[in-house]
Parts: structure tokens; C-alpha cells; sequence
């Protein structure tokens, strides 16, 4: 009996990101009909569509964690591209001082850089569940000491990783058509998939973060499940410094993930959750992550001025939020409703429009 | 701070009172710290007013930022605001034929734009308060890369004369090596900052809309079931914050001298901080104003401290937010014992008149 009805609001919730997606894809067509074409260049994919999921694979990774702790903590964690940037700086130097870089180093650096970044979301953690600290506060002292951590860690000014694996990470494997960090995403959102459908996390998150007390008296520890989600992000945080860096090729500790937390939350606002807790979509926030990528793609295509795309990107913003604002979706569907018993007069309809709201209300 | 006692006190400190003591005696101990290892720098009275000279603007965005924190809220487009403000009004002054009064307007004309704008999403169209604030920061730093890139050196008579303006302090200063009496000197900038000091303080402590803000912060369902006009609270808080981030870039233009992309950035971090140094909780409804210039001072005090230390640069971020952890842990320490009861602060019976400002 309950399924039909959290389908139905998983839906209404992936209503906003998917409106904005065919209104950018609209834009596109108007500026140019070759949109979607995709050439390929040395046996690889390129074009519009594969540059859009290349260009946001680290965002996606990121707003998939960021979901994980804004659900449960009820507040943001505004230090995960410091945290990527630490992570993969220990990647790095692990890669440059083992001489001759085999597959196996790579792993072993990545799974080392994990567990910096288990190391970071447990001191994150730490000081949210069990000291009480607002979760914002609490990555404010790594978003202000972070970069620097990461900098002595690199010990010079941007380590460069030139070597056959990493470019291929950061690239292509030859071969493959598809792009490397798209794959890895892929696999990534498929891993997440099937830890949500397998465990009871998901359960546990959304009970925590609809109400603490509640969770404690029905046998869940809340701290202990903040504490975990702060460990998933960091282990995120990590992937995504590890992609980024190989992106890249060289180690950039002041402007590796800069500032991406404002776009990770954005995606997690716009994939239709609350920024608030309880209740969450991982599909959402990952379609978000996607469109804030093709927002910004777009702007570069038709050509703004690269001073004004912030300006853009700001009225974009509001005027999403604006149209997807409680009050405004109430009023709207009010409306609808009216005209809906205007044009029937009928009361049975009108039943059916009241029931329509409601369950878009409790969503 | 382990003063632990057996008697109860007749009435219980507020826990924003509680917080506000905790955040003047770190300031304290810390300015005493600094006082003991660098005598030479600190004990001279400049130093101490070169705080406010040189970081007028932060304290007045850290007081607009404290009001919406207390109401619940969070504005990160503080800084960013704030640095509009600047290399607008250094447009105005330079590129027009402006005048100062002509800028002061247009700042606080800018800053009260975007408070509006915030406080009517957030309010009334129950948008979050950060992606709103958001959207404002993306929008001012637009708009600020927009106007003009480079560096904007105001030279305008008037203005240049309004920048370099100081008032001596005859009775206070130090002698130098040559044995010639320098007067401490302080600037414009810093009486706008005590003036909205006293301002707020007054405002939050005395008037209806400063303890409706406090019940809004605390509880909005309590708050609307009080009879108190919850949106109009919330988005009044939100134009107050931007109204001060625009006074704030007409302080920072006033410091400098000059419009500059680089302007009051991360300041809306800053501002945080010293708010939460100053024992103002991001939760809402817990807080003095007082604390805002308090933290403010202490997070200043901190970096000075760390200059002075002559830390690397790189180890100097790393230390500052070392200490700001140690604060928070103590901070939600003394709270978490208080809420087990097992915490009594021991006060002298004259400062337990002071408990009028309830949560």
C-alpha cells in the first residue's frame, strides 16, 4: 500500500531538476541543432552530452555524499573540497615517491587517500555527533585550515602527475569509448545503489534526520549514524580528489575543488530535498549535480560574457527556488484546482484535486 | 572555568549569558596570553585599536550576520555584498562626478537591495536560507566582476581626505626611540562600529522586534503560537543583515581607499566564526550581540598573535583553526555539562542582577 505513494512523490521530487534539464536542452537546441552530436576522436566519445558528464563526474560523487549528511545532520558540510584536496595530495605524494607507478600503486594510493578521507570525516563527525556542534561550524575550521594542510602535505607549489595510468584515469583507457571519470561515476552511483537497496542506511538516515529523539526511542543511535554519514563523505570527498587530480595532472592545493560545496549543495537542493533533513533522493541530487554542469556549459555556449556568468548562474538560481518555492507550488496548485472545478463543476473532481495537493504537500 | 558549586543560584543564567561570559573571558585570557609573550607589540594601546582601524567592515558585517544567526538564520552573501559595495561606490566616486554622500547612499541603497531580496524569499516565499544567500553571494561577486576588473584606487579629493581623517587620542599613546610622544590614533570607521554596537545591543535587548527575533530563532512554532508575526520577524532580520553589509562596504571603502575584486571575500566565513567565538549558536535564539564584537576581537587577536609568533603563513591557517576547535569543543562542553545539570557557573551576587535577557 505505502509503495505506490513514495513512487509517486520520488517522482514529483525529481520533477524540478528534470523541468530544468529540458528547459537548458531547449536553450541549447535554439542556440545550435547539433546539440547532441557526438563525434569521435580516437576512438573515444566527445560532444556536448559526454563533456557534461565528464565535467561534473567529481560534483556528482560530492552531492551524493553531501545528500547522505544533510539528511541525517541536518546541516551541510562546506569542507569537502578541502577534504578532497588533502585526500588526494596524500595520492599523490604516495605515487611520486614510489618510483615505478604500477596499477597496484595507483590502488594502493587510492585506498590510502580513502582512508584519509575516512580520517577527516570521523574528525568532521566527531565534532558533529558527539560534541553537538552545527554541522557548518563544525567544516568551517577544515574549510579554513584545510588548503593549507594540503599544501604542506604537497610541500612545493603544485606537484605535477605525469604518468601513463593517470592520465588514462584522468582521460581515456584506448579502447574504451567513454571517458574514464565517467565510468568511474557510473560505477560509483551504481555502488551507492546498491548500498541503499541492500542496507537499512537509507532507513536509519531519514529516520535520524526526521527527528533524533524519535530514532533514539525506536533502538537507532542517532550519533552513530550522523558519525557514518560524515565517514560516507569523506570516503566521497576522497574519490572525488582522486578524479580531479588525475583529472588534472597536477596537484593544485589552493584551487583543487574550490568552492565546490556551494555547487554540491545546490545540487542537493535542486534534486528537490531539504536542505533541513529527514526525507532524501539520491537520484535527485545526482540529476542536480548534472544540471548545474550543463548550466554552466550552457552559459559558456551562448557565449556570456565570462565576468557575468555568476551574475547568470545568481538569477538562474533564484529563479528556480522562486518557482519551486513551497508557498508558490501551494498557490499554483490552488489555482490549477479552481480552474480544474470551474470547468467541471463537478464535486467528484474536485476531490481528486484536493487529494493531488495534499500528497504534493506531504512530500 | 571549573567552578563548580553546591549552592543553586536563585535565578538560572540564560544560556546566552552563559555563552557571552564564556566568550569574554577566552578574549580575556587570550589578549592576557598575548600581553605575557609579545609585551613589545601588544601592551601599546595602538595595537589594540589597529584591531578596529584595519577591521571596522568585519565587525559590522559580524553584528548584521549575529541578528539573522539569532533569528535562526544563516546570509552567506555578507562578504560578497560587501565587496560589491566597494568597487561600486569607488566606481561612483572616480568614474561619475560623485560625491561622498552620493556613495554613502548608494551603498546602503545596495545593501538594503539585497537584504530586501533575501528577506522576501526567505520569509515569505519559505525558501532556504542558504541556497537563497547563495544565490545572493553568486549574484553580487557577478555583478562585482562585472563593473570592473582591476584594482580602483579612489582619488578623489574629498574622499582621499574622508580616508586619511584620524582622530588622536592625546592622552593615550607611546613614546618611540626618540623619545617623541605618538598619539594613538583612531579612525572614522571605528565609531561607526561602536555606534552600531551600542545600536543593536539596544535593539536586540530592549525592543519588541529584538526579542521577537530571539523567540523566532528559538522556536518558530512557539513564536507563531505566541501571537508573533514570524515572517515579518525573519525577513526584517535578513534586511537588517544586508543593510549592515552595505554600511560595511562603505567602512571597508573607507579603510582602503580602494574597489577591489578581492574585497570582504571569505569575510562571510570570518564573520561566522567570530559569532560562534562569540557564543552566538547557528541554531538560533541563543546569543548576545555583545558577543559578536567579542568574538570578532578574539579571532583578531588570534591572527595577530600567530603573526606575531612569525608562523609560516601555511601554518598560520592551520593554527587558527586549531584554536577555533578547541573553543567549539569547550564551548559545547560547558553546554552539554550544563544541560546534565551537573554544571553551576559560581557568579558574585552583582552580576546576578544581569539575567534579564531570557532565551
Amino acid at each position: 500500500m505505502l509503495k505506490p505513494k513514495t513512487r509517486f512523490s520520488n517522482l514529483s521530487n525529481l520533477f524540478l531538476p528534470l523541468s530544468v534539464l529540458a528547459i537548458l536542452i531547449i536553450i541549447n537546441l535554439i542556440k545550435g541543432a547539433d546539440y547532441f552530436r557526438i563525434t569521435v576522436v580516437n576512438g573515444a566519445f566527445y560532444g556536448n552530452i559526454p563533456n557534461i558528464l565528464f565535467g561534473a563526474s567529481e560534483l556528482v560523487i560530492l552531492s551524493v555524499g553531501m545528500t547522505l549528511v544533510t539528511a541525517a545532520s541536518r546541516g551541510q558540510d562546506i569542507s569537502i573540497g578541502e577534504s578532497g584536496a588533502i585526500s588526494s595530495a596524500i595520492f599523490v605524494q604516495y605515487v611520486l615517491r614510489s618510483g615505478n607507478v604500477t596499477l597496484w600503486t595507483i590502488l594502493v594510493g587510492f585506498l590510502i587517500s580513502c582512508v584519509a578521507g575516512i580520517v577527516i570525516g570521523a574528525f568532521n563527525g566527531t565534532l558533529v555527533s558527539f560534541f553537538n556542534v552545527q554541522p557548518m561550524v563544525a567544516t568551517l575550521i577544515l574549510f579554513l585550515g584545510g588548503r593549507s594542510i594540503a599544501f604542506i602535505i604537497d610541500g612545493k607549489v603544485s606537484p605535477i602527475l605525469a604518468n601513463e595510468i593517470s592520465n588514462r584515469i584522468g582521460t581515456v583507457i584506448p579502447g574504451v569509448p567513454i571517458q574514464t571519470p565517467i565510468i568511474l561515476t557510473a560505477v560509483f552511483i551504481v555502488l551507492v545503489a546498491m548500498v541503499l537497496k541492500a542496507t537499512n542506511l537509507r532507513l536509519y538516515v531519514e529516520a535520524v534526520g526526521i527527528n533524533p529523539s524519535a530514532a533514539r526511542l525506536n533502538g537507532i543511535n542517532p550519533k552513530r549514524v550522523i558519525f557514518l554519514t560524515f565517514l560516507i563523505m569523506g570516503v566521497c570527498s576522497a574519490i572525488a580528489g582522486f578524479i580531479a587530480v588525475n583529472k588534472a595532472g597536477r596537484h593544485d592545493s589552493v584551487n583543487l575543488l574550490k568552492f565546490i560545496m556551494m555547487d554540491a549543495i545546490l545540487a542537493v537542493a535542486l534534486g528537490g530535498n531539504s536542505l533541513g533533513g529527514g526525507r532524501f533522493g539520491i537520484t535527485g541530487s545526482i540529476l542536480g549535480a548534472y544540471t548545474i554542469e550543463m548550466l554552466n556549459r550552457t552559459l559558456l555556449r551562448l557565449e556570456v560574457n565570462p565576468e557575468a556568468i555568476k551574475v547568470f548562474k545568481a538569477v538562474f538560481i533564484i529563479v528556480l527556488m522562486i518557482v519551486a518555492s513551497p508557498v508558490v507550488r501551494a498557490f499554483v496548485t490552488q489555482a490549477l484546482d479552481k480552474a480544474k472545478s470551474i470547468i467541471a463543476g463537478s464535486p467528484l473532481r474536485q476531490t481528486g484535486g484536493t487529494a493531488d495537493a495534499t500528497g504534493r504537500k506531504g512530500e | 572555568m571549573g567552578a563548580v558549586s553546591a549552592t543553586k543560584p536563585r535565578t538560572r543564567l540564560s544560556n546566552s549569558t552563559l555563552l557571552f561570559i564564556i566568550a569574554g573571558i577566552i578574549f580575556v585570557l587570550m589578549y592576557g596570553f598575548a600581553l605575557i609573550s609579545y609585551p613589545g607589540s601588544f601592551m601599546q594601546f595602538q595595537t589594540f585599536f589597529d584591531l578596529f582601524n584595519f577591521n571596522a567592515a568585519l565587525f559590522i558585517v559580524t553584528l548584521g550576520l549575529c541578528v539573522v544567526m539569532i533569528g535562526g538564520g544563516i546570509d552567506i552573501s555578507v562578504g560578497a555584498v560587501c565587496g560589491l559595495v566597494t568597487m561600486a561606490c569607488a566606481m561612483l566616486l572616480e568614474l561619475g562626478s560623485g560625491n561622498i554622500w552620493g556613495a554613502l547612499f548608494l551603498a546602503l541603497g545596495i545593501g538594503l537591495a539585497f537584504g530586501l531580496m533575501h528577506g522576501f524569499l526567505i520569509a515569505y516565499l519559505e525558501i532556504q536560507p542558504f541556497i537563497v544567500t547563495l544565490g545572493g553571494m553568486f549574484l553580487a561577486q557577478g555583478l562585482l566582476t562585472t563593473l570592473h576588473r582591476e584594482p580602483l584606487n579612489v582619488t578623489l579629493p574629498a574622499f582621499v581626505a574622508l580616508r586619511n581623517f584620524t582622530i588622536e587620542i592625546p592622552w593615550l599613546g607611546t613614546v618611540n626611540r626618540l623619545g617623541i610622544f605618538i598619539p594613538c590614533e583612531i579612525k572614522p570607521g571605528v565609531i561607526v562600529v561602536v555606534v552600531l554596537v551600542a545600536l543593536y545591543a539596544a535593539l536586540m535587548k530592549w525592543s519588541r522586534f529584538g526579542r521577537n527575533v530571539y523567540a523566532v530563532g528559538g522556536d518558530r512554532q512557539s513564536a507563531r503560537m505566541l501571537g508573533i508575526n514570524v515572517k515579518r520577524t525573519t525577513f526584517l532580520s535578513y534586511v537588517i543583515c544586508g543593510f549592515t553589509a552595505g554600511i560595511s562596504g562603505f567602512v571597508f571603502l573607507m579603510t582602503t581607499g580602494a574597489g577591489n575584486i578581492g574585497n570582504g571575500s571569505l569575510f562571510e566565513m570570518k564573520a561566522i566564526a567570530s559569532n560562534v567565538m562569540g557564543g552566538i549558536l547557528l541554531n538560533g535564539g541563543v546569543g548576545n550581540l555583545l558577543g559578536a564584537p567579542i568574538g570578532t576581537m578574539t579571532l583578531l587577536t588570534i591572527n595577530e598573535l600567530i603573526r606575531a609568533a612569525g608562523v609560516q603563513s601555511n601554518l598560520q591557517a592551520i593554527v587558527s583553526g586549531l584554536l577555533l576547535y578547541l573553543f567549539i569543543v569547550l564551548q559545547s562542553i560547558v553546554m552539554s555539562l550544563r544541560g546534565s545539570g551537573k554544571f553551576r557557573l559560581a557568579l558574585p551576587s552583582w552580576l546576578k542582577s544581569h539575567q534579564v535577557q531570557d532565551k
